[in-house]
C-alpha cells in the first residue's frame, strides 16, 4: 500500500489544522454552553495539557512513520504538529499561572519550589518557545546547520512532557506510560543504526527490483 | 499582615437552595464547633458530651441580621448544591468528576444495610432506615478539602460516628474503625473497568479519630437524602483530613485491631498516608496542600491547618510526627 498515494500533502495538512484545532473549539463551545464542571479551570488545565502532549508525539511520530512505511506525505505536518503542541501548552502555562494561581506569585512559588512536575512542564514549554519561533523556511535558511542542531532539542521536550503527565497523574500511571512507551518508540527509530536496519529491512521487502530502495548504507 | 486578597464572588446569586439553609440551623452546627474547640482543651473523655451542648448557643443567632448568606463558621459561603452533586470523586463510578452524577444516576441505595462487627460487644446488621431513627440527624456545615488542591463547603445532615460507636461498644482491643464501601462490579462501572485498584474501597480511622465529635456519618446533604454521586446513602464525613478519607456508600464497618490499609495506602502508600490530615506544611508531590481552589472561586486560598479544625482535633495528634505520619 503506497500511503502517499492515498493523501497528498495538502490533504494531509487540512487534517492535521482540523484535528488540532477541535479539541480547542469544543473546549471553548462547552465553555460558552457551560458544559464544563464546576471547576472550569482544572478542566481548562486538562484538556489544554493532553493535546499539547498529544500533539508534540503526534509530531515526533512524523520522521519515523517516513522510516517505517516510506510515508513522505508526513513530513510537512510535523512542523504544524509541533506549533499547535507548543500553542496548547502555552494556553495551559497561561490557564496555571493567570487562572489557577491568578497571577499570585507567592504561592505559585511556593509550588515551583516543591513540585518537580512544574519545573519539568515549563522546562519542556521553554524550550518549545525558540522551536516554534524558527520553524519557518527564513530561519531555517538563516540557522543552515544549526537549525536542525536546535530543533533536535524537540526530543528532551517530548521527554519532559510525558515526564509531566506522569507526575501529576493520581496512581494509574498506565496512560502516561503508554505516551512515553510511544514516544521512546518514535525516538528510537531515529537512532542512525536502528533507521538503517528498518531501511534495509523495507528494500528486503519490496524485493530486489524496488526502485525507491535508495537509500545507500553509507 | 494580610498577603494577598482573594476576589469574592457574590455567592448570594448562583446559590439556588439559599431559602433551604436558615440561620438557625446553621448556628446550631457553629455552635458545636464552638463548644468543641473550647472543649478540646479539656480532658478527651469529655468531648462527646459537648456535642449536644452546642446548641445552646443557637438563640444568640437571631440578633444577627437576616440578609447574611449561609456560610461555615469562617465566614465563607456554601457551595451550591449543583456545584456539590457534579463534581464528585468516586473511583467506582468513574474518573471524570463530572461523569459520576450521570453514571451514578439511579444507583440503588435502598434499602441498605450496613455490617457492623469485629471487636465490638454488640454487633449486627443495620438497615440505615433504622440507623436514622436511632440517632439525631442534624445539620453540619463542613469544609471538604479534596487532597487534588480543591475544597467546597457542604451542609451534610448527620449523626456523629461516635454516637454509633457507643451503641455497638467497642472491646478493649479495639483500636481502629474500618469501613468499606459497597463491592458492586455489575453496578458500578468503574469497579468493573479499573482493577488497577484494589476494591472494595476501605478507609479506617483511628477509634479516638472515629471518637471526635466531628466525625459524622452522612445520610444527607441540603436537607435531602444523599444522592448516589455523594456516597448514598451513608458515608463517613471527616473534615479535617482529605476529602478521600471520607469513605462513601459504606456497608462494612468493623472494629480492629490492627490499622487497617486503605485502598489509597494500597495503591500510592508513599503519597497517601493512613493519617491524611489536611496539613498545608506537608508537601504532596502533585498538588499544592498549601494553598487550594474553592470551587466556584478564581485563584487560591490558603490552605489552613486541619482544614481549619486546629481546635477541636489537634489533641488528636499531640507529639506525634505529622510528616513521617501523613
Amino acid at each position: 500500500m503506497n500511503l502517499d498515494k492515498l493523501l497528498t500533502k495538502g490533504q494531509i495538512l487540512w487534517l492535521t489544522h482540523i484535528g488540532a484545532l477541535i479539541p480547542l473549539a469544543w473546549l471553548l463551545y462547552q465553555d460558552y454552553t457551560s458544559g464544563l464542571s464546576v471547576n472550569p479551570i482544572q478542566d481548562w488545565t486538562l484538556r489544554t495539557g493532553k493535546p499539547a502532549l498529544v500533539l508534540l508525539v503526534l509530531s515526533l511520530a512524523c520522521t519515523p512513520l517516513n522510516i517505517i512505511l516510506g510515508w513522505r506525505n508526513i513530513i510537512p505536518a510535523r512542523k504544524w504538529l509541533g506549533l499547535y503542541a507548543f500553542s496548547y501548552a502555552a494556553v495551559h502555562f497561561y490557564i496555571f499561572i493567570g487562572e489557577d494561581y491568578g497571577f499570585q506569585w507567592i504561592y505559585i512559588w511556593q509550588d515551583v519550589g516543591t513540585k518537580l512536575y512544574i519545573i519539568v512542564g515549563f522546562s519542556a514549554l521553554l524550550i518549545l518557545l525558540p522551536l516554534a519561533l524558527t520553524s519557518s523556511k527564513g530561519w531555517m535558511r538563516r540557522l543552515g546547520k544549526w537549525w536542525k542542531k536546535l530543533h533536535q532539542w524537540v526530543y528532551l521536550a517530548g521527554v519532559l512532557a510525558v515526564f509531566h503527565y506522569v507526575w501529576v497523574v493520581k496512581a494509574d500511571y498506565r496512560e502516561p506510560a503508554a505516551w512515553g512507551v510511544l514516544l521512546g518508540i518514535f525516538l528510537l527509530v531515529r537512532i542512525p543504526v536502528v533507521r538503517k536496519r528498518i531501511a534495509r529491512w523495507r528494500s528486503r521487502l519490496r524485493g530486489p527490483a524496488a526502485p525507491r530502495a535508495r537509500r545507500s548504507p553509507a | 499582615m494580610s498577603r494577598i486578597q482573594i476576589p469574592k464572588i457574590p455567592w448570594q446569586e448562583i446559590t439556588p437552595e439559599e431559602v433551604f439553609l436558615n440561620r438557625r440551623k446553621f448556628m446550631k452546627g457553629a455552635g458545636l464547633a464552638l463548644g468543641t474547640a473550647a472543649l478540646a482543651a479539656c480532658s478527651m473523655p469529655e468531648v462527646e458530651e459537648v456535642a449536644s451542648g452546642g446548641e445552646t448557643e443557637s438563640a444568640e443567632s437571631e440578633a444577627a441580621p437576616a440578609e447574611l448568606a449561609a456560610t461555615d463558621e469562617l465566614g465563607d459561603p456554601l457551595n451550591t448544591f449543583e456545584q456539590i452533586t457534579n463534581y464528585n470523586n468516586y473511583y467506582e463510578f468513574s474518573t471524570d468528576k463530572q461523569a459520576v452524577a450521570r453514571l451514578a444516576e439511579g444507583y440503588p441505595t435502598s434499602p441498605w444495610t450496613v455490617e457492623i462487627g469485629g471487636l465490638v460487644n454488640n454487633p449486627g446488621t443495620y438497615d440505615v432506615d433504622d440507623l436514622k431513627q436511632m440517632f439525631d440527624i442534624e445539620e453540619r456545615v463542613y469544609r471538604l478539602r479534596c487532597v487534588e488542591a480543591w475544597s467546597m463547603v457542604i451542609p451534610w445532615m448527620g449523626f456523629q460516628l461516635s454516637d454509633l460507636l457507643k451503641v455497638i461498644e467497642p472491646t478493649s482491643e479495639a483500636n481502629y474503625v474500618r469501613m468499606e464501601t459497597i463491592l458492586d462490579m455489575e453496578g458500578m462501572p468503574g469497579q468493573r473497568n479499573s482493577s488497577w485498584y484494589q476494591w472494595p474501597y476501605v478507609e479506617g480511622l483511628r477509634i479516638d479519630e472515629a471518637m471526635n465529635p466531628l466525625a459524622i456519618l452522612a445520610t444527607g446533604l441540603y436537607g435531602k437524602d444523599l444522592l448516589p454521586q455523594n456516597g448514598a446513602p451513608i458515608r463517613l464525613v471527616v473534615p479535617w483530613k482529605y476529602g478521600f478519607k471520607s469513605v462513601k456508600s459504606i456497608v462494612k464497618l468493623d472494629l480492629v485491631a490492627e490499622q487497617p490499609t486503605s485502598l489509597w495506602m494500597a495503591a500510592a502508600g508513599h503519597e497517601y498516608g493512613f493519617y491524611a490530615n489536611v496539613n498545608p506544611e506537608v508537601n504532596h508531590p502533585r498538588w499544592s496542600q498549601a494553598t487550594e481552589r474553592r470551587i466556584g472561586e478564581r485563584g487560591r486560598r490558603p490552605t489552613l491547618m486541619f482544614n481549619g479544625y486546629e481546635e477541636q482535633v489537634a489533641y488528636l495528634y499531640e507529639g506525634m510526627d505529622l510528616v513521617a505520619n501523613y
